[in-house]
């Protein structure tokens, strides 16, 4: 009896003790230590750029390898879906475990920087990568709040424009893209026929949905936020402006209803690029266009059309989109890291990366490369230099797209639905989405 | 580990020494026997409960703390900055004037209604599977496997083929309702609106009546074959016999499975987030993706440990009165 017991005993306490070693050793996970002479090797988590996570892979590797051979530092790159991306770096800035260098979407710069986990960019460190002056102004914009060194810098640059099939257009008899919104009502209208639309929107993309609310909210002179921070979703500015995206469907029926069940983020790209829609306001699709096996020629890009200037809202037409790369404070090799956001940023890097994913070079110095300069690469330039804001950088921003554009997707259910979609209607969706907002805080 | 063994068990052999004056048969005489034998059981489930607390309870706790604290963005790095919020997350979840409270509601009831529809269902679809499959016949084996499928498939595989049929323009669905049948001329949709809770409790009963089906077969071999024999001479219909003899004789199984049935349905996360994505549409708002969007989409995680929180309260409340109704009935009958 007593030496089975004692057996026992001894069973419990080394797996109590496996299990010790089991933690420590989860514990002791370092990628590397800096100041010794071991190789540095930094982990990178990057954001899902192109078709696929592997094709993503496919681009950045042969960049890493320049790296590694310019400074000996390794770069072990994972990709991460956009569904999974905020919540690991959620997850590694609660538990200070996690990659050293990483993607983030420029519009939650300022939600992420409240939470103290990235290494501010300073006025020293910004030198290191070529001064301010070297980035574009609005990219530069969307790297947190203002006021504080940005806590990220711009790889990726992007903004919405409106993409549209110049057969279609051409076989409607219209001789170029609509410069009204009233214009583009039409136009949609003639489209609209024998199962093709005129327009595809992403109906059940909360990010899609959020960033047209901000778009067309600039245009009638709507502010998401007012100067203390507080949310105002439900201004009649704000309804009037979802209402006017809503109503592309519910209204108009340009849109095709079963829109409001796309979500994954690549549906109405490929309505458009298959010709089910004719118009598409989006960013870069470069990338599908190539993986459709079309040529880009068949589409044209212009500005999505501005609001009439009588009518007091901005000129606005576009959102600063796009991509930065951040620090984690947590790393252990915040030198190799900052060499890192230095090769990133780099003209070369810059123009192969970009170049890959038909986005635009966040430099200056990178447009010098003629595949800049291409009238769909030119037309997102000039909207993202003149007419494109950034997103609010406060705190909140990304409660904003999701409670909003959350509230959007039952919009467009029930527009599909066929229920009438009213002013009053729009205001008590946009109420409800405040009031989750301020009422949790 | 292998190292460490000797040496661990050699302290619990120095211990006991030091403990008592002499050598170690004196200080288990010390304990009284019935001690020694009472001990013994919990001694050897001592590793399953010690891994149990840290596993399970620990996080446990460590939720309800959160649940006072208001754990937004800025505090994640260091929680214990995070101020704290007293109830201040719970009267908001349970305000139900509010937009918060309110939607917390309204997904409540969704989840009841559709908890009891699909362990209504997939206990029935059991039931009736097991019955049929008693009997020996040919191709038993076959059909047992077949209706075992959609059990052993991976959660991921089999849900997001449901979202591949269920979409309105190319769906499989609609392809049969519309083009094949022609029982409707307007495309109906299936993942958004109304009709997506009837998609939802689709997905959850084809997934989920296989593991009733398995226990309640698993149940009905433990039924001797003699009573079924006994009640057939004494002239008792087929339905007859299911009703006295083979229901009564699984209630213990019933009672457990409809408890098991019940919890993973109000839990369920990964059907509607793999059907519908990260927000669900409102008809088909199960809680613990509204819980996830309250505190990870929404970066309030103290307000989502707070509703976290009244779930587990009234799970554990659901679970108590059900045990404490079906054993004392049954302790009767």
């Amino acid at each position: 009896m007593r030496t089975r017991k004692l057996g026992f005993m001894t069973a419990a306490m080394s797996m109590a003790g496996a299990l010790v070693l089991a933690t420590s050793a989860c514990g002791g996970d370092d990628s590397g230590s800096a100041g010794s002479d071991r190789p540095v090797t930094l982990t990178y988590w990057a954001s899902n750029q192109g078709p696929s996570l592997e094709a993503d892979k496919q681009v950045l590797q042969p960049e890493l390898d320049r790296f590694e051979k310019q400074t000996g530092i390794k770069v072990n790159v994972e990709v991460v879906p956009w569904s999974d991306l905020l919540n690991r770096i959620l997850a590694a800035a609660t538990s200070g475990q996690g990659p050293d260098v990483v993607n983030i979407g420029n519009t939650w710069s300022a939600s992420l920087q409240a939470t103290g986990a990235f290494v501010p960019f300073d006025d020293a460190a910004l030198a290191a990568l070529g001064g301010k002056g070297r980035f574009l102004g609005p990219s530069l914009a969307a790297t947190g709040a203002a006021g504080q060194p940005p806590t990220a810098v711009p790889i990726y640059g992007m903004t919405y424009g409106l993409f549209y099939n110049k057969k279609m257009f051409a076989g409607a008899g219209i001789d170029g893209p609509p410069k009204t919104w009233e214009e583009l009502i039409a136009d949609g209208k003639k489209l609209t026929h024998d199962g093709k639309w005129g327009l595809a929107v992403e109906g059940a993309s909360v990010s899609e949905n959020a960033h047209h609310a901000f778009i067309f909210g600039q245009q009638h002179g709507a502010d998401l936020f007012d100067s203390s921070g507080k949310a105002q979703f439900d201004s009649p500015q704000q309804v009037a402006a979802v209402k006017q995206y809503i109503d592309l469907m519910a209204v108009h029926k340009i849109v095709n209803p079963s829109n409001a069940e796309y979500a994954n983020g690549t549906e109405a790209i490929q309505d458009f690029v298959t010709g089910k829609a004719a118009m598409l306001m989006w960013q870069s699709i470069a990338s599908s266009v190539k993986a459709a096996g079309v040529s880009e020629d068949d589409f044209g890009l212009a500005p999505i059309p501005l609001p009439d200037p009588g009518t007091g809202g901005r000129q606005v037409n576009g959102m600063v989109a796009g991509i930065n790369l951040a620090v984690f404070q947590h790393t252990k090799n915040s030198d190799a890291a900052m060499k890192f956001v230095a090769f990133m940023t780099g003209k070369e890097t810059q123009q192969t990366l970009n170049k890959a994913y038909g986005s635009l070079p966040t430099v200056n110095d990178a447009y010098d490369d003629p595949a800049f300069q291409t009238p769909t690469i030119t037309a997102f330039q000039q909207i993202l230099a003149n007419t494109a804001a950034p997103l609010p950088q406060v705190p909140d921003e990304s409660q904003f797209e999701t409670l909003v554009g959350t509230a959007m997707n039952q919009m467009f259910a029930d527009a599909a639905a066929g229920k009438p979609i009213t002013d009053g209607y729009v205001k008590a969706k946009l109420s409800d989405a405040k009031q989750q907002m301020t009422g949790g805080n | 580990m292998v190292v460490s063994t000797p040496s661990r068990s050699g302290a619990w052999r120095g211990a006991e020494r030091g403990g008592g004056d002499g050598g170690g048969g004196r200080i288990t005489r010390l304990i009284p026997v019935w001690l020694r034998r009472a001990g013994l059981p919990y001694l050897l489930i001592l590793p399953a409960v010690l891994l149990e607390l840290l596993i399970h309870l620990v996080p446990m706790v460590i939720g309800v703390g959160m649940s006072f604290l208001r754990l937004t963005q800025f505090f994640i790095r260091n929680w214990l900055a995070a101020p704290f919020a007293g109830l201040g997350n719970y009267r908001v979840a349970v305000d139900f004037d509010s937009a918060v409270g309110a939607a917390l509601l309204h997904s409540f009831l969704v989840t009841v209604a559709f908890t009891l529809l699909a362990v209504g269902l997939s206990w029935l679809f059991g039931m009736c599977g097991a019955v049929l499959m008693q009997r020996p016949f040919r191709g038993r084996g076959v059909l047992r496997t077949l209706f075992l499928v959609p059990y052993a498939l991976p959660v991921y595989a089999g849900v997001i083929t449901w979202s591949f049929m269920f979409q309105r323009d190319s769906g499989l669905i609609n392809h049969v309702l519309v083009e094949q049948l022609h029982l409707t001329d307007e495309r109906p949709f299936w993942l958004i609106g109304g009709n997506s809770f009837a998609s939802l409790v689709v997905v959850a009963v084809w997934r989920l009546w296989p593991f009733a089906f398995l226990v309640l077969t698993a149940g009905l071999q433990n039924i001797p074959e003699d009573l079924y024999e006994a009640s057939a001479i004494d002239g008792a219909s087929w339905w007859r016999q299911v009703r006295t003899i083979t229901l009564p004789l699984l209630r213990p199984v019933n009672q457990v499975l409809v408890l098991v049935l019940f919890l993973w349905n109000f839990n369920d996360f990964n059907t509607p987030y793999v059907l519908f994505g990260k927000s669900a549409p409102r008809e088909a708002d199960l809680i613990s993706i509204h819980i996830y969007q309250s505190s990870f989409v929404t970066w309030n995680f103290g307000s989502g440990a707070a509703m976290s929180v009244l779930l587990l309260l009234f799970l554990l409340l659901v679970t108590a009165v059900y045990l404490a109704l079906t054993t004392r009935r049954r302790s009767r009958a």
